[in-house]
Parts: structure tokens; C-alpha cells; sequence
């Protein structure tokens, strides 16, 4: 047993960051319908979940629940074979996809291995193209869920969302090479190693500066890609009941559910690599008194939840919140005293999940707060201005790295 | 066996039994899921020898792109299930004449290219993106340029049918 594990060790290594990303991937998504229902709630000054625990912090388990013991009918007429291929293809390619992502720069030294925060290789030179090819393959679980359903409204949502998939994929794709031209390289890690050329440049060092126009491009793209408002036509309710999946119950329906949601994490984690830095720090390098800001968040969070907890009369409230709140305070105390370098190797993922929260955030803000585009719009938005304003991106960003290189001002 | 010739048979017979599954479903949609397969299966084998770029770009282009669409039309004309017409007696012999003749010739060309191929893999002139881009913008420059003019050229045709169509 012991030479298997030493001899098959990158093997081993890769089968538990596998288990371990999805584990949390599959509870950040359940969390994120906590929050978006929370944050969409206080938009329109309602409470949101606030009965199953407490802030409704159990509503994800009762909801994950009631999808596996929902009773799962088969509509008649659909065919069943793609019927069943649809959920599993969208589920599939959404976390592979997660899969790509790199969340640190230093390994983590661990039994003699250093082990990369991130599942795929480090040197994947095709990192984002790697991704647009899994995002273009996730249409068709959406496409053949409405076909296969053998019912009206799920074959519009099919085919308004391979009809929207064809239009923003090449807008999509024209944004990013704006980025790409100025790291050289498809690789995730070189394209946030490129935008630490200045590090004393803090924030105005990354690509949403130079690149304004590829990350408006992009993240309207990005959003119309996942099927999220204002682009949400494959699935308006007002019109088309549950649009692709109406006729999916239970199980079959919360896997599409978690399909979305892993997409908007993984557009969330794009936009930060490719425009906002990745890991990198918003502040000067030379400013090392911004290491501590984790532990001045998680400190009084901590101890807010401890006091929020103890209000409460139920076992969950009373108990179990008070201790997560030791664990966190205690996490933010740790990270001050740093025995073993722990704060400096924190930081890298810190930012990164710090924006790609600002970036969920956004995405359920607009949810909150933009109407849904009218069919016409969206093709002609998609084609007359998204294509024409990404192409002239890449055409002034080559200009402008050609005319460096000619006049050297590196 | 090792392990790069057991991934390259499980492609290989993918991609063969997609293509039979292709020709023998019934239904368009069934069809046209088997052509993604295969076209996944092919990317599959570019990404074994090495052809990084053009892997992702099969799969982005073809089993995305140019199938999305596909799968759109076979949905916006609601095609059914295709009915069996009797097969034509004088088709069976040609076409297994074809057949045989064009196995042996790309089996022929196979053996006969087979160094250079295979230089051209370990030497890295296709699976990089430099080389690739070396290769379209500066060897062969004209004929990449002839065919985006073509491209263009049929584009602009689509969009005058559509036009007079209309009017």
C-alpha cells in the first residue's frame, strides 16, 4: 500500500484536490443561492430566507434535500437518451471547467510534494483556450434538454440559447485577445504574472486599465454565455415557463441549477485573472502592513458573529454559531502571531477569492436590478456593437504594443 | 501496452463508432451528437501528439461552433425522424469499390509520410501557437489570405440571398 501511494503520488495528489475543489465548489454554490436570494431580497427591501436557522443559513441544506426526495417523473414523447445526457453534459463541463482555474502562485509544501493550489497542470499553455473550448461544448446540454423534452417552451429555450451561444462566443473570444497580446502567452499563471510587471504599481498595474474596453466586452459576453439577466432568455419565466427546464424535475433540474451557478464561478475567476490581476494585491508590493488586512477582517467578523450568535434560543444559534465564530477569530489572531509564514501564503488566494466575490456580488446585482432584454435587442446588441468594439480593441492593442516595440518604450 | 496507446485506441475507437453511428442513427439530432463525438475524439488525438492549439481549436470551432449551429437548424426546421428509403441496388459495389480504394489511399500516403510526420510532431513546428502562426502568416501566407477571401466571398453571397429573398 505504501509503495503504491509513493510510487502513484501525483496521482493520489490530483484524485484528492479533485474530491476536495468539488466539495467546495458544490458548497459555495449552494451558499451563492443563499446569497443571491439575500442580496436580491434586500434590493427589493424583502428579508429573503430567514426561517431555517439563522439569516436562513440552513435554507441550502433543506433546499439540496427536497431536491433528492422530490418525486422525479419522465415526461411521455421525450427522448430518453438525450433527455438524460442533457443534465449531466451541463453539469459535467461546468466543473471541468472549474478544473483550469489556478487560485495561487506558491505550492504548498506537503509530505515532500509541493502541491499547486489549482487541479490542472502548470504548464497548460492553452489555459483559457482550454476553457473556451469546455464553454462551447456547455451549450449543448441546454440545446438538447429543450429538445429532447418534446415540448414547446423547453425547445424555445434550446433554441434561443444556441442561438445566443453562437452570437456572444465570438465576441467572447475577440475580447480576450487584447490580454492575451500584451502577456504572449494562453497560459492563466503567465497572463497574472504579466500584470505583475510593476509591482509598485499596486492596482493600476492590471489589464482592466489598458484593456477597459476588452473587460467591458468580455464581461457582457461572459454574462450572456451564462444565461444569467439580463440575458436570461433561454429561461424567462414570463414567457416560457422554465424555458430548458420545465420539464425536468428533482434531481435532473438542480443539476442545470448547479451547472449555472459553477459558471458564474468560473466567469467570476476568469474576469479576475484576466483583467483584475488574479492573486496579485491591489496595494504597492512595498506596502507589507496590507498583510494583515485578512486578520483585521476575519477578527471582528468573527467576534460579530459570536455576539449575533448568542441572541439566538435555538441549539444551531446558540451553539454552533458562537463556534464558528471562535474558529474564525481565532484563524485572524493566528494569522497576526504567522508562526510558520502562513500570512505571506494566504494573501495570493485571499485577493483572488476576495474578487471573485465582488465579481458574484455583481453578477447578482444586475440580477436585482436589470430588466431582461427583448429578443431583437439582444441579437443586435450581441452583432452591431459587442463584435465591432472588441475587434477594434485587438486592432488598437496591437498598434499600441507594435508601436513600443518600434519605439522602445518598454 | 503504455498508457499514451491505451488513451490513443479509446480515442480512435470513439471516433470510429461516432462515425458509424453518424451514418446508421435515424434521427438528425442522434446524428449530429455522434459527429460531436467525433470531432471530440479527434481533438483528443491532436492533444496525444502534442498539437495543443489546434486540440482547442477543433473543439472550440467544429464540436463548438460549426455544430451549435448545426444542432439550431436541425431544431428551428423541427426535423423528424428520416424515413427509409430502399437502398439502391447500383449504389453497393461502387461504393465498396470507393471505399477500398480510398482506405488504401490514405493508408499508402500514411506509410510513405510517415518520417516526416513524425519529425514534424517531435520537433514541435505544429503544436506551438508561434509555429503554427509562423506557418500561416509567413509560409503560406497567400493561400491563407486566398481563403479568408473566399470565406468572405460566400458570406457576401449568403447575404445577398437573403436579401432578394426578402424584397
Amino acid at each position: 500500500m505504501r509503495s503504491l501511494l509513493t510510487t502513484n503520488a501525483e496521482l493520489v495528489i490530483t484524485i484528492v484536490k479533485i474530491a476536495l475543489l468539488l466539495f467546495i465548489v458544490l458548497t459555495v454554490n449552494a451558499y451563492l443561492t443563499w446569497f443571491e436570494r439575500k442580496v436580491v431580497a434586500h434590493i427589493q427591501s424583502r428579508w429573503g430566507p430567514h426561517r431555517v436557522g439563522p439569516h436562513g443559513l440552513l435554507q441550502p441544506l433543506a433546499d439540496g434535500l427536497k431536491f433528492f426526495f422530490k418525486e422525479d417523473p419522465t415526461p411521455a414523447g421525450v427522448d430518453r437518451f438525450v433527455y438524460f445526457l442533457a443534465p449531466l453534459l451541463a453539469l459535467t463541463l461546468a466543473l471541468t471547467s472549474i478544473a483550469i482555474i489556478p487560485f495561487g502562485p506558491e505550492p504548498i509544501h506537503l509530505f515532500g510534494h509541493d502541491i499547486y493550489l489549482g487541479i490542472a497542470p502548470l504548464n497548460l499553455n492553452i489555459g483559457i483556450l482550454a476553457l473556451f473550448a469546455i464553454t462551447a461544448l456547455g451549450v449543448y446540454g441546454v440545446a438538447l434538454a429543450g429538445w429532447s423534452s418534446n415540448s414547446k417552451y423547453p425547445l424555445f429555450g434550446g433554441l434561443r440559447s444556441s442561438a445566443q451561444m453562437i452570437s456572444y462566443e465570438l465576441a467572447l473570444t475577440m475580447s480576450v485577445v487584447g490580454v492575451l497580446l500584451m502577456a504572449g502567452s494562453f497560459n492563466l499563471r503567465d497572463i497574472i504574472n504579466a500584470q505583475a510587471r510593476h509591482p509598485e504599481r499596486g492596482l493600476f498595474g492590471w489589464n482592466v486599465w489598458p484593456q477597459i474596453l476588452g473587460f467591458f466586452c468580455f464581461f457582457v459576453a461572459a454574462i450572456a454565455e451564462t444565461n444569467r439577466v439580463p440575458f436570461d432568455l433561454p429561461e424567462a419565466e414570463q414567457e416560457l415557463v422554465g424555458g430548458f427546464h420545465t420539464e425536468y424535475a428533482s434531481f435532473k433540474f438542480a443539476m442545470f441549477f448547479i451547472a449555472e451557478y459553477t459558471s458564474m464561478i468560473t466567469v467570476s475567476c476568469l474576469c479576475t485573472i484576466m483583467f483584475f490581476g488574479g492573486w496579485l494585491s491591489p496595494f504597492p508590493a512595498s506596502w507589507t502592513f496590507t498583510h494583515y488586512l485578512p486578520s483585521v477582517i476575519l477578527i471582528p467578523f468573527g467576534l460579530w458573529v459570536i455576539m449575533d450568535g448568542v441572541r439566538y434560543e435555538t441549539v444551531f444559534g446558540r451553539l454552533v454559531l458562537p463556534a464558528v465564530g471562535t474558529a474564525i477569530t481565532a484563524v485572524g489572531l493566528i494569522l497576526i502571531v504567522d508562526p510558520r509564514h502562513i500570512n505571506e501564503f494566504i494573501q495570493a488566494p485571499f485577493w483572488f477569492l476576495s474578487k471573485v466575490l465582488v465579481f458574484l456580488f455583481v453578477y447578482v446585482w444586475m440580477r436585482g436590478t436589470l430588466p431582461r432584454f427583448r429578443y431583437d435587442q439582444l441579437m443586435a446588441f450581441g452583432w452591431k456593437l459587442l463584435l465591432p468594439v472588441s475587434i477594434l480593441n485587438v486592432i488598437l492593442t496591437s498598434f499600441v504594443i507594435l508601436a513600443k516595440m518600434q519605439w522602445g518604450h518598454q | 501496452m503504455t498508457a499514451p496507446l491505451v488513451v490513443f485506441f479509446v480515442l480512435a475507437a470513439l471516433a470510429v463508432i461516432g462515425a458509424i453511428s453518424l451514418i446508421l442513427q435515424k434521427h438528425p439530432i442522434h446524428s449530429a451528437l455522434s459527429l460531436i463525438v467525433v470531432m471530440v475524439a479527434l481533438a483528443g488525438l491532436y492533444l496525444l501528439m502534442g498539437a495543443e492549439f489546434v486540440a482547442a481549436v477543433q473543439i472550440i470551432v467544429y464540436g463548438g461552433a460549426i455544430m451549435v449551429l448545426f444542432v439550431f437548424v436541425i431544431m428551428l426546421l423541427n426535423a423528424g425522424v428520416e424515413e427509409h428509403t430502399s437502398l439502391s441496388k447500383l449504389a453497393g459495389p461502387p461504393g465498396l469499390l470507393l471505399v477500398v480504394a480510398l482506405t488504401a489511399f490514405v493508408a499508402a500516403t500514411i506509410a510513405k509520410s510517415g518520417a516526416s510526420v513524425q519529425t514534424a510532431a517531435q520537433t514541435g513546428a505544429l503544436s506551438s501557437t508561434k509555429g503554427i502562426s509562423e506557418m500561416v502568416f509567413k509560409d503560406f501566407v497567400y493561400p491563407f489570405e486566398l481563403t479568408s477571401f473566399l470565406i468572405l466571398v460566400a458570406i457576401l453571397g449568403a447575404v445577398v440571398l437573403a436579401q432578394r429573398e426578402k424584397s
